[in-house]
């Protein structure tokens, strides 16, 4: 006898009281797995379920929701495999396909900076794996309290520690992200990471456990009390004060071991010796065996005892809900099992035969001799609970768009304008961003042609041809707090932008969805706008989301976050030689503003920074006027006729003219026509500066006319000022220790 | 002078990676009779005044806020 608690011992004492509610499930939860199994769910099953049906792993709130991305996709051929995969592929041409998707460790994060973000890294990174891909390049989306709160300082120099130490022993470049501060993330910094892995499409790798007898493998780490619970009682419910000891012990991180689990998998995937592979992340062995089996509509069968523990007093559920980072299952055929740990043995990875494919449906564990699971796997993997949760739009939805920014003093005549802008550039949220990004290795393995910033990292693909990719990622939760539906297709709108600006066509989404308690239904109206606006603007511009991320509960007591769609837009190179970068380089090239500027300040960075405001409407939403704007920008950058390109977003033309002096320190001389500080300040979408090569003036002239972008021209670039003729000079020495000073400031 | 000497560790369930690549190469050394290996830190704290209880409680607040993470780590106090 293990004492263990058998199948057999559950179906004989039907009464015995579970710790369900410790848990996670409710009450309705918990009959329903009875109900499923017809008896008392085991310990062990009670503990699948628990992870399994958690907010984190089923999307029990969200699924209803997110429907509509695979509903209202655009049609495209270039999607290999979308959402429900572990990450999304899409072809790029050549015979080559990408894989990439965003994910968050918001709440790890926060608890152990360092260690929370490392494998948030290290866990992005073998999904994109487990694709079949191998993994290029990383980027991370971060966001945090004020600058100068100590909470911020305590929790950011971890976690972009965290990330620098995952991801340069792993030797992925960091291309690019964001680094944004707002109150709202105070005690709730949002930590996505971003990873994109290239593979031959005969490469693609799928998560399922097919063919009876094949046999199931664990490799990698051992099995240690890590992070137990974490899915569903840490990323699955709102953060409490000081319950230390209901935490799951950190899981710590080892890049070193991920580096030869990665090699190991491309060895494996290219002797062919992988029916089915899936990761393990969240939920452990729980997750990759249910998965798996549901994945293949087969059946498994597990041997629990001879899963390689690093604690031998774990239990049967304990190692079933496991977090221990480094690990992968992969299933078999019985003939290539002996090559499968002839590969891992020269990789210096642990690989043990933990059971085998079967035929009956069910998904059976043993431990101790005893049988201790029995499930249906798809009711733990894809039937669990689904909730149309409450939906109500909060009350005071119509209050803050009616604080219209329009009210706020403004700045006027040159000296304050001048301030306004340093004003902005200095700012924590638009301020250079080199004292995290040095952190990171941006050049390691030799095929990045732009990284932070620029508009978007591009990193190279093929050295023959030079087709590359092109990544961004944008949010701005002040928009999806004034308008969640116009917020979210900003960000979708500004990630494009971003990657067409580079001179790279759009080609596909991944979206990292971080919001409040979904069961506060406001918090709720907030999600379903947002992915409305995602799915409805996706569809328009005709980039299909390929998967993604849902992140709820980031909120401190009773006060969420700002709903924060994190969207990251691919783009795809036919040349990374014709790539177009932000800064300016050529004495009296012209410089032009395509599109349309109203006065739209709503939710904008100055409003923030001069006035601490957040109300009113954020900028119209025109995504015809964003689809010419990139047609005009990639045919632009693929006939040549730029020598730079910056798309605007926060803080407006000034802060883009100053980004642009900054790149390469070359100034230059603008005329504006009329209100000044709208022509400088507002954040209109859909807008871009560029600088045309000289003699290209009249060829550039005509495409946008082609594409119906309104040109503005505004003067040139050159000198060693950035001057407003008739309002304003900076001196670019300025404009550079207004932009590099802050965040040292703080962060020392 | 008194000097007291903190030890950190990592907690018992924390994984330790570096412990581990220690023990591997003490394998590969041919010390084929080490089952595991876990590191940790020591620091030795000199002190102005006596060793008495307010000193090492000084000591101890020290240790907790600076020298050990206490989320993933432990510590202990000794004079030397």
């Amino acid at each position: 006898m293990s004492g263990a608690d058998t199948v057999g011992r559950a179906a004989a004492t039907p009464g015995q009281p579970q710790p369900y509610a410790e848990l996670g499930l409710t009450s309705e939860e918990y009959a329903r797995i009875g109900g499923v199994l017809g008896r008392r769910p085991t310990d062990a099953e009670l503990a699948i379920y628990s992870v399994m049906w958690s907010e984190h792993c089923s999307y029990k709130s969200s699924r209803v929701h997110l429907r509509q991305f695979a509903e209202s996709a655009p049609p495209s051929a270039a999607l290999l495999a979308g959402i429900g995969q572990n990450a999304g592929v899409v072809d790029i041409g050549q015979g080559y396909a990408v894989t990439f998707k965003v994910e968050s460790h918001n709440h790890p994060s926060y608890v152990e900076p360092f260690q929370g973000a490392a494998t948030g890294i290290g866990g992005i990174v073998r999904d994109i794996l487990a694709m079949g891909a191998r993994p290029v390049a990383v980027m991370d989306s971060l966001r945090f309290g004020p600058a100068d709160a100590p909470d911020t300082r305590r929790v950011l120099p971890g976690v972009v520690a965290g990330i620098s130490f995952y991801g340069n022993c792993l030797g992925l470049p960091n291309i690019g992200g964001e680094l944004a501060f707002d109150p709202c993330y105070r005690g709730n910094p949002l930590v996505n990471a971003l990873c994109v892995g290239v593979m031959r499409h005969e490469d693609l790798k799928l998560a399922a456990a097919r063919g009876t007898g094949n046999q199931v493998i664990l490799f990698g780490s051992r099995t240690g009390p890590d992070g137990i619970g974490g899915a569903s009682v840490l990323a699955s419910a709102t953060f409490g004060g000081s319950d230390a000891a209901k935490r799951p012990s950190v899981q710590v991180g080892d890049p070193f071991m991920e580096k030869l689990l990665i090699e190991c998998c491309l060895d494996l995937y290219a002797g062919g010796l992988v029916t089915g592979i899936q990761d393990l992340g969240a939920a452990g062995v729980a997750c990759a065996t249910t998965e798996l089996a549901a994945g293949g509509g087969s059946g498994m069968r597990v041997d629990l005892d001879v899963v390689p523990l690093r604690d031998p007093a774990l239990g049967p559920a304990e190692i079933l809900m496991s977090e221990s980072q480094e690990r992968m299952m992969a299933v078999v055929e019985p003939g290539d099992v002996d090559r499968f740990m002839d590969v891992c043995a020269r990789w210096g990875v642990l690989a043990t035969v933990i059971g085998e494919v079967t035929g009956t449906g069910r998904l059976e564990m043993t431990w101790r001799g005893e049988q201790v699971v029995d499930i249906p796997p798809a009711s733990a993997a894809d039937e669990g609970p689904v909730y149309q949760r409450p939906i109500q739009r909060p009350a005071g939805q119509d209050a803050l768009l009616a604080d219209d920014p329009a009210a706020l003093p403004r700045p006027e005549g040159g000296p304050e304008l001048r301030a306004a802008l340093l004003s902005l550039l200095a700012s924590p949220g638009l301020a250079d961003t080199a004292w995290v990004t040095e952190q990171y290795d941006r050049h390691v393995r030799g095929n990045t042609v732009l990284a932070m910033g620029q508009d978007a990292g591009v990193i190279r693909i093929d050295e023959q041809t030079g087709l590359g990719i092109a990544l961004a990622t944008d949010g701005n939760g002040r928009f999806g707090l004034l308008d969640p539906y116009a917020g979210a297709q900003l960000a979708l709108a500004e990630a494009y932008r971003n990657v067409a600006a580079t001179g790279a066509v759009p080609l596909a989404v991944t979206n990292g969805l971080n919001f409040g308690s979904p069961e506060d239904p406001g918090v709720m109206w907030q999600f379903s706008e947002a992915v409305r606006g995602l799915a409805d603007g996706c569809a328009a511009l005709g980039v299909p989301v390929t998967g993604g991320n849902v992140s709820f509960y980031n909120q401190t007591d009773e006060t969420p976050i700002h709903p924060t769609p994190v969207v990251g837009v691919l783009g795809v190179h036919a040349d990374v030689t014709r790539r177009v970068p932000v800064g300016l380089r050529t004495e009296g090239a012209p410089i032009v503003l395509l599109g349309r500027t109203a006065a739209e300040f709503g939710g904008s960075a100055w409003a923030q920074v001069a006035h601490g405001h957040c109300g009113g409407r954020p900028p119209q939403v025109d995504l015809g006027a964003e689809q010419a704007l990139a047609a005009v920008l990639t045919a632009a950058a693929a006939d040549g006729l730029l020598e730079a390109a910056h798309d605007l977003s926060e803080g407006g033309l000034a802060i883009a003219l100053a980004e642009c002096c900054l790149d390469q320190g070359l100034g230059c001389q603008v005329a504006l026509q009329g209100d000044l500080f709208t022509q400088l300040f507002s954040e209109s979408a859909a807008r871009a500066v560029v600088a045309v090569r000289p003699g290209s003036e009249r060829a550039f002239a005509a495409l946008a006319a082609r594409h119906g972008v309104p040109v503005q021209e505004l003067g040139v670039a050159g000198g060693d000022s950035l001057v407003v003729q008739g309002s304003f000079d900076i001196p670019v020495d300025e404009l550079a220790a207004a932009h590099t000073g802050t965040l040292p400031g703080i962060f020392g | 002078m008194a000097r007291i000497v903190v030890d950190v560790m990592l907690r018992k369930e924390i994984h330790d990676p570096q412990g581990e690549a220690i023990a591997s190469a003490a394998h590969r050394l041919g010390f084929g009779q080490v089952l595991g290996v876990r590191q940790g830190k020591r620091f030795e704290v000199e002190l102005s005044g006596p060793a008495d209880e307010a000193a090492l409680a000084r000591v101890a607040e020290l240790a907790g806020e600076l020298l050990a993470n206490q989320v993933i780590e432990e510590f202990t106090l000794h004079e030397s």
